[in-house]
Order: structure tokens, then C-alpha cells, then sequence
């Protein structure tokens, strides 16, 4: 990636590195087509491959994506939206005619998961939103998700259908009921080719499990249990079982006043079915182990990084709030976002992170703003790269940050129409924060707190990234092949 | 509001920061943003959506943020009486600095702020109350007066506040939106009232009709309100009779 100096600390160090680099990047191992390893710790040059969703300035308010997953594969990519759809793409098979274009990502199915309710007990609507999506891993030739919004988890099973049975005996082509009396003759019935259908049917519903507002579901890597959590309180499933639930991890107070603290994410290892993770607004994450009793009130490990008490200030806590945990694939690093920064966290070293990435410093000297906008709320998510080499988060103005964890190297992107030319090489942005403002570049006074980049996913094996800017979903490749 | 974010600056010349005492301590602008800030908060932990459950972790970091604000302001009750009087200076555009360390270690010694805010009791405010008058001796009258008034006022008002949130949050009874409005006009939480009296607000959905209240009501709801929904309500009157 055409970097802007080391990924730690503050704006723009060192020269910038001017025009961004030529076609013909410098070699990043990758195979023929479209089945490249992930080429991760060397610069990467990503371009513009498509875009979803309506172009007019006019943005319903149901149409903002809230959240956006890739499957196992990556061959297809999810999102849901404020209106409670879901919509999903899939990735078209490699064209031979044409081999230096990636397969593009069409849409598959698009259904309704969840409808507004209204909770007559405390009077209060119940959003559609969906907070989140995650996939199973594929055991036969349907797909299966689970999609949650506040207060409610289905199971959904995506299939095709590309035959149909003809021949019926005891009812016409139409379907309308023959008269036994006239059948004369039995036929088999036969299947023949039609075009193809996806239909998404909802298996399972988990409800009235979650008294407060989901933030997290969690596929488990035993792929039979997952978990989801809320703001105060962590639920264990059964992919099968929907009228039980078990409480994991439980933190409300007895005395509501006493509150201060909430869980705001939880994941499962990726590897060790015994172990997950949740995170708090006060800017901790607690790893624990259900081997050790049945309600992982107690932590096994307890992650915080001491503060520095210089830079104290009435909104140190809201920052230090983490907004999204995420482990790596291997299972031996933790990422965790809170509203300025991303830290790496060994799992092993409780003390503090390994590695802190600065999202929008810039953006410290503006908190009491952001504060009375509510913008100092918002909850970004973070992701890794397939081989774990490289993170992402989203930002304002449409930008979103990447960090390359072995060159240091970071950059910042734009998702925007203007740059959304086919194959179209995206120019790095910077912002800049005070002194003269350079050509190309953006003060922070004119960053646009409304276009902001709180969703993103990484493909689980190529260089291929999804980012959700407010209702147009953007795809962009690194420029390979 | 701000118009800009509140810097905090590393220590200047001529403040002894260490020692603590004479450190940085709550210049009037610095009593006025932190005011403001209180105030803020406040604002936003009242405006809490009625069509949907509201945002807890938002809830708690503000409550949070509001405590803190009553803590420091606590320790400032006590704080000023030792405090040399404040040189006219320039005055230094942060919140908080090293000054809630100092704090804390005061707080070990002495008086305990009143950390629970649920119980309604603030033994922690009743040396400081009694520690302002000689502070007035300090400072000229005017500013610690204003100072005093607001904080104590603001103390009581906001534990108030406090309660009422998190027992919405507990949502336990129906009735529990009320509850947080219970000393607000009965048509403030009027639905139709409320958004028919929006002019102007032509999207659907309840997220951006909320918006648009929420930057109609700037002033914290109050007998202002009132007037204002009486006036929206005459309005909504006579538009259903033509």
C-alpha cells in the first residue's frame, strides 16, 4: 500500500509517498486468476471494483447498511440494512474471456428478516435493524446465516432451486387438483432444468431471550452453539435448540444505579470452543473460559491498558469505550476499536497491546463537539486481513484506514463516487490537521461527520474488501493480475 | 456550544502542576465550559428516544461523564478554599489535567464526594458547602456565588436525573418513560403533538422524526417547553378545524 509513514502516532510523518505506484506493483505473490494466496505484508494497490446501492443525495433512512459479512469462502458477501433486509451477493465465477478481471459480485438474494415489533409491555418500538450478520460454515449446498436486531436472532437457510418436478399425478401443471375419478394412468414424475431461484427461509427464531439491546452474535467453532450479547448480559445457544438458552456472563447490578459499565462486543475464539471474549465501555475486554463454571462471571484473563494519565480528560472514558473485538485467524491476536484508535492485543500479555494504530488523532482536539453531535458515540468495527498482516477500520468523510501490521505501513482511502471508475486506482487521502493545508488535502474542519464508515469486511483469502458507506456498498481489489 | 473541541494543553509556565495545590486550578472559563458540558449532558440523558428503547451504553458514558463533572465540581467546593485566587490570566482551554490525580489523593485524606448518587444522600457535599463561604473570602463574591449556586442546584438537579435514568433503564413498569418525565407537561411526550408541531419535517421513519425534535428542543425541557408545545398545540388545533 502507498503508506504514509509509520503506523504509530500522530498526522502525516515523513515525505509523503507522492503519486501513487505504477501498474505494475511491485511483486506480490499471486497465482493465476483468482485463487491468489493473500499477499497481505506487502504493499497492496487497491482499486475500485464496484459499487452498491442508489446514487441520489436522497438517502432513505432504511437503506443505510448496518452491517456487512463474507461467508467462509468469501464467495459470497451479506448485508443487512436499518429496514431489516438482507441482501446477498455472490461472486461470479471467473470469465475466461476475460482473466485479468476478479469475479464480480452480483446479487444473489434479497429477503426480509426482520419487521418492525412494538413491545406493548414498555411501550417501545423495536427497531428492524440488523445489528448483525454471521454465516455457518457450509456443510451442504444451502447457506445458512444468523441475523440479529435488538432483541431477536433467526436462522436463515438460503438455498437454490434449479429444477422442478413435472408430471404430477394427482394435480395439473398449474396445480390445480385433478379429479382421481379421471385419472386413468400413472405417471413418475420428472425433473427438468428451470431458471434458477433462491429462496431464503427463516429455520430457527431465538427470541425473548435478551432483555436489552443486542450488539453480538458469535458463531462457535464447534459450528453447534453460538452466543449473543447485549448490553449486559451473554447468552449461549444451540443452533437447534430455540426455546432455551443459556446465560453465560451476567453483569447487571442489583441496583440498576449502580451501573456504569456495559458489554459492547463478544466474540468466540476461532479455534478453542471453551473460550470467548467480550469488551466494555470502559475500555476493558475480558477473556473467559466456560470449562470453569457455567456463568463466566469471572474472567480468566482481564485485558486493559493503563491510562495515560496526561491526556485525562471528561471524555476519556466515552474513547477508551471499545466499539468492536475481533480475534485474528490464527486465534493468537485480539483487535479491539475504540473511537481514536486500534490496538493488536496478545492474548498472552494482559498488560497492554502490542501494537496501537491511530485512526483520526486528529480528531482529539474536536471531542467536545463530537460529543454534543453524538459523534463521539458512533461504533466503528474493525477486520483483519485473511493472513492477519494487515487491519482495517472505517473513519469519517468516507475514509477508511488500513494498516499494514509488518511493513508499519498505513494509508487512508476514500469511498466515493467520484473515484469509482472501473479498475480505478484509489489516491491516498490525508487529512490535514494544522499549518498550511497542501494540495489534495483535507483540513478537519471539512470533514463530513454525516459520511461515516462504520462497516467493513475483509475476504477470508484475497485482497478483497467491502466498505459500507451509509447506503452504497463499495468493493474494492488490489490490483493484481 | 463549542465551536471548538476542548484542547488540553501540557502544562504551562509558572504552574506547578506537581505541587497540586497550586496547580491548574478552575478558572472561571474553565467553570463555564464545565458547566456547559454538565449541562449538555444533561440535556442528553433527558432527550431519551420514546419511540425506542434508548441507547444504554450511550446512557451510561453520559451518566458517567456527568458524575465525574459532579465530582470534580465537589472537590472544587473544597478545593478553592486552599486554592491561591486565580491570577487574571489567559484562561487554558482544557477540561481536566493532572488535577483529578491531585484530587484523588485529596480524597483518600478527607471528605469522600458522594460516589454513590443513587441513595440521594451527599455527605461528601456538606464540608464542601461549608468550606465555600470562606472560599467567597478568596474570590470576589460574584463568580464563586454563580459558581456555588449552580453547583449545589446542579448536584440536586442531577442526582435527580440519575435516578430517574436508570430506573427507565430498568424499564420495569410501563410506565417507566413517564417516570422521567414526570415533572414535565403530560402533552410533552405527546406523540402526535410533538411531531405534528415539527414543521418542516418531511422524511418518515421515527429515527429522523426524533432527529429533527432533538434539534428543535435545544433548551433542556422545561416550563419553556411547555409554552412552546401549548403554542404548537393552539397550532395543531386550528390546521384540524380548517
Amino acid at each position: 500500500m502507498a503508506g504514509e509513514g509509520p503506523a504509530r502516532g500522530g498526522a502525516g510523518r515523513g515525505s509523503r509517498a507522492g503519486a501513487a505506484r505504477g501498474p505494475d506493483a511491485p511483486g506480490v505473490s499471486a497465482g493465476a486468476g483468482g485463487g491468489g494466496c493473500p499477499a497481505g505484508g506487502n504493499d497492496l494497490q487497491w482499486c475500485f471494483s464496484q459499487v452498491k446501492g442508489a446514487i441520489d443525495e436522497d438517502v432513505a433512512e432504511a437503506d443505510i447498511i448496518s452491517t456487512v459479512e463474507f461467508n467462509y469462502s468469501g464467495d459470497l458477501l451479506a448485508t443487512g440494512d436499518k429496514g431489516g433486509r438482507v441482501v446477498i451477493f455472490q461472486r461470479e465465477q471467473e470469465n475466461k474471456g476475460r482473466p485479468h478481471s476478479r469475479g464480480e459480485y452480483n446479487v444473489y438474494s434479497t429477503f426480509q428478516s426482520h419487521e418492525p415489533e412494538f413491545d406493548y409491555l414498555k411501550s417501545l418500538e423495536i427497531e428492524e435493524k440488523i445489528n448483525k450478520i454471521r454465516w455457518l460454515p457450509q456443510q451442504n449446498a444451502a447457506h445458512f446465516l444468523l441475523s440479529t436486531n435488538d432483541k431477536t436472532i433467526k436462522l436463515w437457510k438460503i438455498s437454490e432451486r434449479d429444477k422442478r418436478a413435472e408430471g404430477y399425478n394427482l394435480k395439473d401443471e398449474d396445480g390445480r387438483l385433478r379429479d382421481p375419478f379421471r385419472i386413468t394412468a400413472l405417471r413418475v414424475p420428472i425433473l427438468k432444468p428451470m431458471d434458477l431461484m433462491v429462496e431464503a427461509s427463516p429455520r430457527r427464531i431465538f427470541a425473548n431471550a435478551h432483555t436489552y439491546h443486542i450488539n453480538s452474535i458469535s458463531v462457535n467453532s464447534d459450528h453447534e452453539t453460538y452466543l449473543s450479547a447485549d448490553d449486559l448480559r451473554i447468552n449461549l445457544w444451540h443452533l437447534e435448540i430455540t426455546d432455551r438458552s443459556f446465560n453465560i456472563v451476567d453483569i447487571k447490578p442489583v441496583n440498576m444505579e449502580e451501573l456504569t459499565e456495559v458489554i459492547t462486543a463478544a466474540e468466540f475464539h476461532p479455534h478453542q470452543c471453551n473460550v470467548f471474549v467480550y469488551s466494555s465501555s470502559k475500555g476493558t475486554i475480558r477473556l473467559c473460559d466456560m470449562r470453569s463454571s457455567a456463568l463466566c462471571d469471572r474472567h480468566a484473563k482481564f485485558f486493559e491498558e493503563p491510562e495515560d494519565p496526561s491526556s485525562r480528560s471528561f471524555f476519556s472514558e466515552i474513547i477508551s469505550s471499545i466499539s468492536d473485538v475481533k480475534f485474528s485467524h490464527s486465534g493468537r491476536y485480539m483487535m479491539t476499536r475504540d473511537y481514536l484508535s486500534v490496538k493488536v492485543w496478545d492474548l498472552n500479555m494482559e498488560s497492554r497491546p502490542v501494537e496501537t494504530h491511530q485512526v483520526h488523532e486528529y480528531l482529539r482536539s474536536k471531542l467536545c463537539s463530537l460529543y454534543e453531535n453524538d459523534c463521539i458515540f458512533d461504533k466503528f468495527e474493525c477486520c483483519w486481513s485473511g493472513s492477519d498482516s494487515a487491519i482495517m477500520t472505517g473513519s469519517y468523510n468516507n475514509f477508511f484506514r488500513m494498516f499494514d501490521r509488518n511493513t508499519r505501513r498505513d494509508v487512508t482511502l476514500e469511498a466515493s463516487r467520484e473515484n469509482s471508475k472501473p479498475r480505478a486506482s484509489l489516491k491516498p487521502r490525508k487529512v490535514c490537521t494544522g499549518g498550511k493545508r497542501k494540495k489534495d488535502e483535507i483540513s478537519v474542519d471539512s470533514l463530513d461527520f454525516n459520511k461515516k464508515i462504520l462497516h467493513t469486511a475483509w475476504h477470508p483469502a484475497e485482497n478483497i474488501i467491502a466498505v459500507a458507506a451509509t447506503n452504497n456498498l463499495y468493493i474494492f481489489q488490489d490490483k493484481l493480475n | 456550544m463549542f465551536a471548538r473541541g476542548l484542547k488540553r494543553k501540557s502544562a504551562e509556565d509558572g504552574e506547578d502542576v506537581e505541587g497540586g495545590l497550586a496547580g491548574t486550578q478552575a478558572t472561571p472559563s474553565y467553570s463555564l465550559q464545565r458547566q456547559s458540558l454538565l449541562d449538555m449532558s444533561l440535556v442528553k440523558l433527558q432527550l431519551c428516544h420514546m419511540l425506542v428503547e434508548p441507547n444504554l451504553c450511550r446512557s451510561v458514558l453520559i451518566a458517567n461523564t456527568v458524575r465525574q463533572i459532579q465530582e470534580e465540581m465537589t472537590q472544587d467546593g473544597t478545593w478553592r478554599v486552599l486554592a491561591p485566587q486565580a491570577a487574571g490570566r489567559a484562561p487554558l482551554d482544557r477540561l481536566v489535567s493532572t488535577e483529578i490525580l491531585c484530587r484523588s489523593v485529596r480524597e483518600q485524606e478527607g471528605e469522600r464526594p458522594a460516589a454513590d448518587v443513587g441513595d440521594g444522600r451527599t455527605p461528601g457535599l456538606v464540608p464542601g458547602l461549608s468550606a465555600v463561604p470562606s472560599a467567597q473570602a478568596l474570590r470576589s463574591p460574584q463568580s464563586s456565588l454563580w459558581e456555588v449556586d449552580s453547583s449545589r442546584e446542579n448536584r440536586g438537579g442531577f442526582q435527580k436525573s440519575l435516578d430517574q435514568i436508570f430506573e427507565t433503564l430498568e424499564s420495569k413498569t410501563p410506565g417507566s418513560v413517564e417516570e422521567l418525565f414526570s415533572d414535565v407537561d403530560s402533552s410533552y411526550y405527546d406523540l402526535d403533538a410533538v411531531l405534528t408541531g415539527m414543521v418542516g419535517s418531511t422524511q418518515s421513519g421515527h429515527g429522523s422524526g426524533l432527529q429533527a425534535f432533538t434539534a428543535a428542543a435545544t433548551p433542556p425541557p422545561g416550563s419553556s417547553c411547555r409554552s412552546d408545545l401549548g403554542e404548537l398545540d393552539h397550532a395543531v388545533e386550528i390546521l384540524v378545524e380548517t
